[in-house]
């Protein structure tokens, strides 16, 4: 589990690959159910993006160039905070950037928290981080109606350990393009 | 002729058997300490008075379970019984007070038209007086509310407090992982039977609140992608969307009266307070405040609420008054106070009370201002009054599993509520309910 973002990517990368030989918008997404890929629900609107696509531009590439800073999808958070660490502050300019040049993009930021304290509180807090991370977006250019916000608190772990290696994880925004724009 | 009626009918019988067949306990709760100097008490096996066999439920061993369970009873087996009167001119109370019993219920079972009538007798083995004795009926299927209900009127007796045996529990189970994940709302008896499955969902559930009258539960569902409310009947299932605004429509909490509906909603940016009257659907904002301000929790007075917030840099607990909005910090002990449960006479918030990331269930006192910690943590949450007061229920980590646990005011008592697999979470404890 602890090592799940990683395979996630790959599967992204694997997937969208698969979208750009067979060029059927519907087909890897089913593939993959039918698969028992361990896909997440996090990933399905990314994976039903990359089919869209289909008309070969290379802006869509972008995103998933693992040379670019928009290739990275995740920020984290310390502890009942919502502060942008500066090491993922060029990873948020860079989506705000690509936002702005994009008028037709559009994301989902998704907040999540650790399982520590109450769920209800922790909904807050993953609505805050989303928060932080549009805020800083739209500093660099991205207009608000190209970014939807939702916090599911800590319903939705990607790690489910009980301490520090699976918390740091889960205290995050995840960055989802339902519209690359 | 046409099967179709036949497959309808055989498949009514299926569900109906399904239906019918749990009075099994899929919660199963056990005491890991009860008090010490827990009264001892003889449930003698009632007497069954009718023609043909006697009804499955043992009235009596539920009652002995229920006075067992609490903690603040020490019951005899059946099996160490070497007498078994059924009425007062059958006892020898010498025979108890020689098994250290300080306390005998005796009692009888008897069809009465289309149910049963059960009579029963509490006994001083000391005096030898009888302290109480009561009549009681109740249609066939409710043997178990009716045992439930002697174990009341025994524990009033004894204690002088209301008992908590005729009431429900509402939980939520999350099992599987990933794409597979599935979340369900639950109620069951508190001694874990009759359990019953209310909503099924591949999102996540949360949040479940009684209605004051025990028929209907608000929760937190996010079946359609953001968090809505629903307020959802019981008995006939039927549910009401209550509120589904942009951000986050979270935490609802019944008022005292059933009337209204406390709220958390951030559609004005970040979670405040509100309050919906559930007959005009109109909304109230208490809060404004740029903090995140969650989990209101009415007072048993209907005028003011608990509430947490972090406007003084973490989660505390605050007072808000329900008419002009003003707020007073209620809890300053520990770094983080959040998800409060409000006891019945007001005076116990049971809260999360965190400290150096040590969650633990902890009680404040608002007339002393004393809080004391009840729990080991480290990850505990959700704490749920019982309705007299006698003890709260909360979700905890128990061999690497979400399970239940709950604990007496007094911290003294403590049960561990288990299921099979998966992850059980978010209890809360019913009003007590009418007969």
């Amino acid at each position: 589990m602890m090592n799940r973002m990683p395979c996630i990517l790959i599967l992204l990368a694997l997937s969208l690959a698969l979208a750009a030989c067979s060029g059927n918008k519907t087909k890897p997404e089913q593939e993959g159910a039918q698969g028992g890929q361990p896909t997440t629900t996090e990933q399905a609107p990314g994976a039903e993006t990359m089919g869209t696509e289909q008309g070969g531009t290379f802006e869509g590439a972008e995103l998933d160039n693992p040379d670019s800073p928009l290739y990275k999808k995740v920020v984290h958070f310390d502890f009942d905070k919502s502060t942008i660490k500066d090491e993922d502050r060029d990873t948020i300019k860079a989506h705000g950037e690509y936002l702005a040049n994009h008028p037709a993009a559009r994301v989902t930021l998704e907040g999540h928290a650790d399982e520590r304290g109450s769920r209800e509180y922790n909904l807050g807090l993953g609505e805050r981080r989303a928060d932080a991370v549009a805020e800083l977006m739209q500093a660099f250019g991205a207009s608000d109606d190209q970014i939807t916000r939702v916090s599911y608190g800590e319903e939705q772990p990607v790690a489910t350990c009980h301490e520090e290696s699976c918390w740091w994880q889960n205290r995050r925004v995840e960055i989802i393009y339902t519209d690359r724009g | 002729m046409n099967r179709s009626p036949h497959i309808l009918v055989a498949a009514a019988l299926v569900i109906l058997s399904a239906w019918a067949a749990p009075a099994r306990a899929v919660l199963t709760i056990e005491i890991v300490n009860g008090v010490e100097g827990a009264l001892p008490i003889a449930v003698v096996p009632f007497a069954w008075q009718g023609e043909g066999p006697a009804p499955d439920t043992d009235v009596a061993g539920v009652v002995r379970d229920d006075l067992h369970r609490s903690g603040q009873f020490e019951t005899l087996a059946v099996s160490d019984m070497v007498e078994r009167p059924d009425t007062q001119d059958a006892v020898n109370f010498g025979t108890w007070r020689l098994l250290k019993m300080d306390y005998l219920v005796i009692g009888r079972l008897m069809p009465a038209g289309n149910g049963y009538r059960a009579e029963f007798e509490l006994y001083n083995t000391h005096s030898q007086k009888r302290l109480t004795g009561y009549g009681i009926n109740a249609s066939a299927g409710d043997l178990r509310a009716l045992s439930h209900h002697i174990s009341d009127l025994i524990y009033k007796e004894l204690l002088g407090v209301e008992g908590a045996f005729s009431t429900r529990i509402a939980y939520i189970t999350a099992e599987g992982a990933g794409d597979d994940r599935s979340f369900a709302l639950h109620v069951a008896d508190a001694d874990g039977y009759n359990p019953q499955t209310i909503v099924r969902s591949a999102k996540p559930l949360l949040s479940p609140a009684w209605s004051p009258d025990g028929k209907k539960l608000a929760y937190v569902s996010f079946e359609s992608g953001n968090s809505s409310v629903f307020v959802q009947d019981l008995a006939s299932g039927q549910r009401r969307r209550i509120a589904s605004f942009k951000g986050i429509n979270g935490a609802p909490d019944f008022s005292p009266d059933g009337t209204r509906l406390a709220l958390a909603l951030s559609k004005a940016g970040s979670p405040d307070i509100y309050v919906l009257d559930l007959d005009s659907g109109n909304l109230r904002r208490l809060t404004d405040h740029w903090a995140i301000d969650t989990e209101p929790r009415w007072m048993p007075d209907g005028r003011s609420l608990v509430f947490t917030s972090d406007r003084g840099g973490r989660p505390q607990l605050y007072t808000l008054n329900a008419t002009t909005g003003a707020t007073e910090r209620l809890t300053y002990d520990g770094d983080y106070n959040a998800g409060a449960s409000v006891g019945p006479r007001g005076r116990l918030v049971a809260m999360v009370h965190g400290r150096n990331n040590d969650f633990r269930i902890a009680v404040l006192d608002r007339h002393n201002s004393v809080v004391k910690v009840l729990s080991d943590g480290p990850l505990d949450e959700s704490p749920s009054f019982a309705p007299n007061g006698s003890m709260i229920l909360y979700a905890t980590q128990y061999g690497g599993h979400g399970t239940l646990a709950a604990v007496s005011a007094d911290g003294r008592v403590h049960q561990r509520l288990s299921v099979s697999e998966g992850d059980v979470r978010e209890p809360a404890w019913s009003p007590i309910l009418s007969r």
